[in-house]
């Protein structure tokens, strides 16, 4: 039984066994499936994630407003050429930004673990995963103790933004993929939690002020750089940086730090980004557009 | 560990909001189910945040196409209006203000083949959930997280023993069981949460049961 990230280092020194195997035998005796069955549906989700990450590469997405059309494929075009970060970032945000648009379009995601935070993963799992040549069982293998983790932020702390700002959302979504990534790359499970607890440092305080209120704006450039965020954590453990905050505390700080952001920082569009004068004007043009829809 | 890796991984869904476009397409699902006659116009009326800002978030396609039955992950919900107008069903939105209701409340109203009207209210509670408040009037509670049967009955002894009798007949466990009604001896509603899959027979053996006068089951 695990209710916190130490409870999982426990059990894996304990037993020997691998994250994964331990977070899928509980997943197995909570929703009373078989291993076939938690792995098929893990598989659905993934192709999901995969589809999701690629429809918006080469096709820009059509949406209410259009704050964050093209973003994918603008940036699948930067990726390929020369650039500051290189084609591995710039492919992996673009796969982020994928996600953002074909979610903000209407389109199938997979929520990992919101709608809103949806490109994180999946970026994090195809880009990670070519990079170590990773199998498909190896990346249902990361997305397992993505979802471990994620299920732990979730019963300790929050996943939802009008609860807890984005860094309950992409900041959850981030310390999940980072947890994943170490997986793909052959790290321990100390350095999975030591990702996940430098992820959420990283955007401790980070604020949900959504553009008109819509999942656009600046939804999708934080799904991209929550994605850098879940690597540049993964690489920094895998190098044997210490966080010396564990995991857990780190969850624990985040829900504290959520639970103290005014309410007009958390998705209400009240405050942030969403009130300054750029922002305010695409909210206007939002209710025009309502009133002619009525 | 309480929490299913397929709520953190999860749902797959009709972007953009878990509560604004999948809860109300599937709430919408629901009251069709409910519903349970043929339809040929609906009507929706919106309470707080599915008003305000449902029109960014699909809310008016996600509740139209969950009422024609579609799916939350069913990518034809952007295009609700469009299947609409080809199947001759006419809807409507309109705001409503409902005193205490959940921020994210749609009532819908059915207008039946038969000249009858259904009445649903139900809300969207976050991650994709929802909850059924109110048929026709009456207070319910329905969450259809797993399947449920919905049984109107006389409120006579030994009705309730008849109905889990027949769900035991199928080999069918009951997880969860209320019975409500509104005054001794009129009409009572039951609602039974079941670990199951409900088949058409269970129904139509409760059916026949006496004292009973509706059966509904929702098969998530």
């Amino acid at each position: 039984m695990y209710n916190t990230i130490e409870d999982l280092l426990k059990l894996h020194r304990c037993t020997g066994e691998p994250l994964h195997r331990i977070i899928l035998k509980e997943e197995m005796e909570l929703s009373e499936l078989s291993e076939e069955q938690v792995y098929d549906r893990l598989r659905e989700r993934y192709q999901v994630m995969v589809a999701s990450a690629q429809k918006a590469l080469s096709q820009p997405q059509k949406m209410v407003l259009g704050l964050i059309e093209g973003q994918a494929s603008c940036q699948r075009g930067h990726a390929e050429g020369q650039s500051i970060c290189g084609g591995f970032l710039n492919e992996l945000m673009a796969m982020a930004l994928s996600c953002s648009e074909v979610n903000a379009s209407m389109g199938r995601i997979c929520a990992a673990p919101t709608a809103g935070s949806c490109g994180i993963l999946p970026a994090v799992l195809l880009a990670v995963g070519r990079r170590y040549d990773a199998s498909e069982q190896q990346i249902l293998d990361a997305m397992l103790v993505a979802g471990g983790f994620g299920a732990v932020i979730t019963r300790n702390a929050t996943v939802s933004g009008a609860e807890g700002g984005c860094q309950a959302e992409c900041g959850a979504a981030a310390a999940m993929a980072a947890a994943a990534a170490v997986m793909l790359a052959g790290g321990s499970a100390e350095m999975a939690a030591n990702a996940c607890s430098i992820a959420l440092m990283n955007v401790m305080g980070l604020v949900c002020d959504p553009v008109a209120g819509l999942v656009q704006l600046p939804c999708s450039f934080r799904n991209a750089s929550g994605a850098v965020n879940a690597v540049l954590s993964a690489d920094l453990a895998l190098a044997g940086q210490d966080p010396k905050i564990p995991a857990d505390q780190c969850i624990d700080a985040m829900y504290r730090v959520g639970k103290k952001l005014p309410m007009e920082l958390r998705e209400t569009a009240l405050g942030g980004i969403a009130t300054q004068p750029a922002g305010k004007a695409y909210a206007d043009q939002l209710r025009q557009i309502a009133q002619r829809a009525d | 560990m309480n929490i299913s890796l397929f709520d953190v991984l999860g749902p797959v869904m009709i972007g953009p909001s878990s509560s604004h476009t999948a809860g109300a397409a599937k709430l919408a699902r629901i009251a069709r189910i409910i519903a349970q006659r043929p339809f040929h116009r609906v009507r929706f009326g919106l309470h707080g945040s599915f008003a305000k800002t449902g029109l960014g978030h699909g809310t008016r396609q996600a509740l139209l196409a969950g009422a024609m039955g579609l799916f939350e992950d069913d990518e034809r919900l952007a295009d609700a209006q469009i299947l609409a107008r080809q199947a001759g069903l006419e809807y409507e939105f309109y705001e409503i203000e409902l005193e205490g209701a959940h921020e994210n409340t749609a009532v819908i109203t059915f207008f039946c083949d038969d000249g009858k009207t259904v009445q649903v209210t139900g809300c969207s509670v976050g991650g994709g959930r929802i909850k059924i408040t109110e048929i026709d009037g009456l207070p319910a509670n329905i969450r259809a997280e797993s399947p449920t049967l919905l049984i109107t009955q006389n409120d006579r002894p030994g009705v309730v023993g008849a109905v889990s009798g027949a769900l035991a007949q199928s080999g069918l466990n009951i997880a969860i069981m209320r019975v409500s009604r509104e005054t001794k001896g009129d009409i009572a509603n039951c609602v039974i949460e079941t670990d199951g899959r409900i088949e058409e027979e269970l129904v139509e053996r409760i059916r026949q049961l006496p004292n009973i006068r509706s059966v509904r089951a929702i098969n998530v």
